[in-house]
């Protein structure tokens, strides 16, 4: 009853890569039945996500981003990992509008795109050891009565 | 999938530049044909820039026909060029946003300074009108 299923995609920090990350956790996302509104979700919160660890984590400098993503249940975790530069002040750079490479016409609403299109967002960043990004989504949230 | 496959997962081929311009009379139409993400964004950003310094292109057109994805850097792009032709009274558009990039602009709250139409030609019509 509760399926499972895991997935993890190495991949280099370059920025043709986005796509590529938001159509890989698309198709693994698919099997949740998701409606298209709740794919564009997930693959907008990948997209900033991997987004933030090509331009501030590696600050374009070559680096491996990883995507791990478990399905259990009607629920999806998906986890964008770097080992780059990291984030000092988490909260600062959670805040709305607040960026740091302004000159890249950032728009500083990277972390408040991804807290509003999932479920759950969990940032753990350390100086000089990189940043993980956790988010979970439910899909198909009507169904849950009928589990 | 109920209804997810419509939307299309195809890979793009890297580096491939296919958005095109045109300008009517002072305005810059920008005929978005990839993904508007941090990746197409720097291109887009410096080809747009070119025909608006040359130009002297006051307002703005964003044909979103071709483009059935945006996250945050297309805000940075459309409000970019917004910042460019506002301190003359240019005006910024974009005309035929599907609705993943319509809750896109709806929660950046970017509709507050820039138009929505259904399609280039009514925005054309009302920019130049005014």
């Amino acid at each position: 009853m509760n399926d499972q299923n895991e997935m993890l995609l190495e991949f280099e920090s370059k920025s043709q890569n986005e796509s590529f990350a938001r159509t890989v956790v698309a198709a693994f996302a698919a099997q949740l039945d998701p409606t298209i509104e709740e794919l564009a979700d997930i693959k907008t919160a990948v997209s900033e996500a991997v987004t933030n660890s090509i331009i501030h984590g590696y600050a374009d400098t070559k680096g491996i981003i990883k995507m791990h993503c478990v399905i259990s249940g009607n629920e999806i975790l998906v986890e964008i990992i770097d080992d780059g530069f990291g984030i000092e002040d988490v909260e600062k750079a959670m805040e709305p509008l607040y960026t740091t490479r302004p000159e890249l016409e950032r728009s500083g609403m990277g972390f408040s795109f991804m807290e509003a299109f999932m479920d759950e967002l969990e940032v753990e960043s350390n100086v000089g050891m990189g940043t993980t990004i956790k988010m979970k989504k439910r899909v198909g949230k009507q169904d849950i009565s009928s589990n | 999938m109920r209804d997810a496959k419509k939307e299309g997962t195809s890979l793009k081929k890297g580096g491939e530049e296919s958005t095109t311009y045109e300008i009517c009379n002072r305005c810059l139409i920008i005929r978005l044909q990839e993904e508007l993400d941090h990746h197409n964004a720097i291109q887009i950003r410096e080809k747009a820039d070119k025909f608006i310094d040359r130009n002297n292109i006051k307002h703005i057109i964003f044909d979103f026909s071709g483009a059935s994805f945006m996250d945050s850097a297309g805000i940075g792009v459309v409000m970019g060029r917004y910042k460019k032709v506002i301190f003359i009274g240019g005006k910024t558009a974009v005309a035929n946003v599907n609705s993943t990039v319509d809750r896109i602009f709806k929660l950046s709250g970017l509709y507050k300074i820039i138009e929505k139409y259904d399609t280039v030609e009514g925005a054309l019509n009302k920019i130049q009108k005014a």
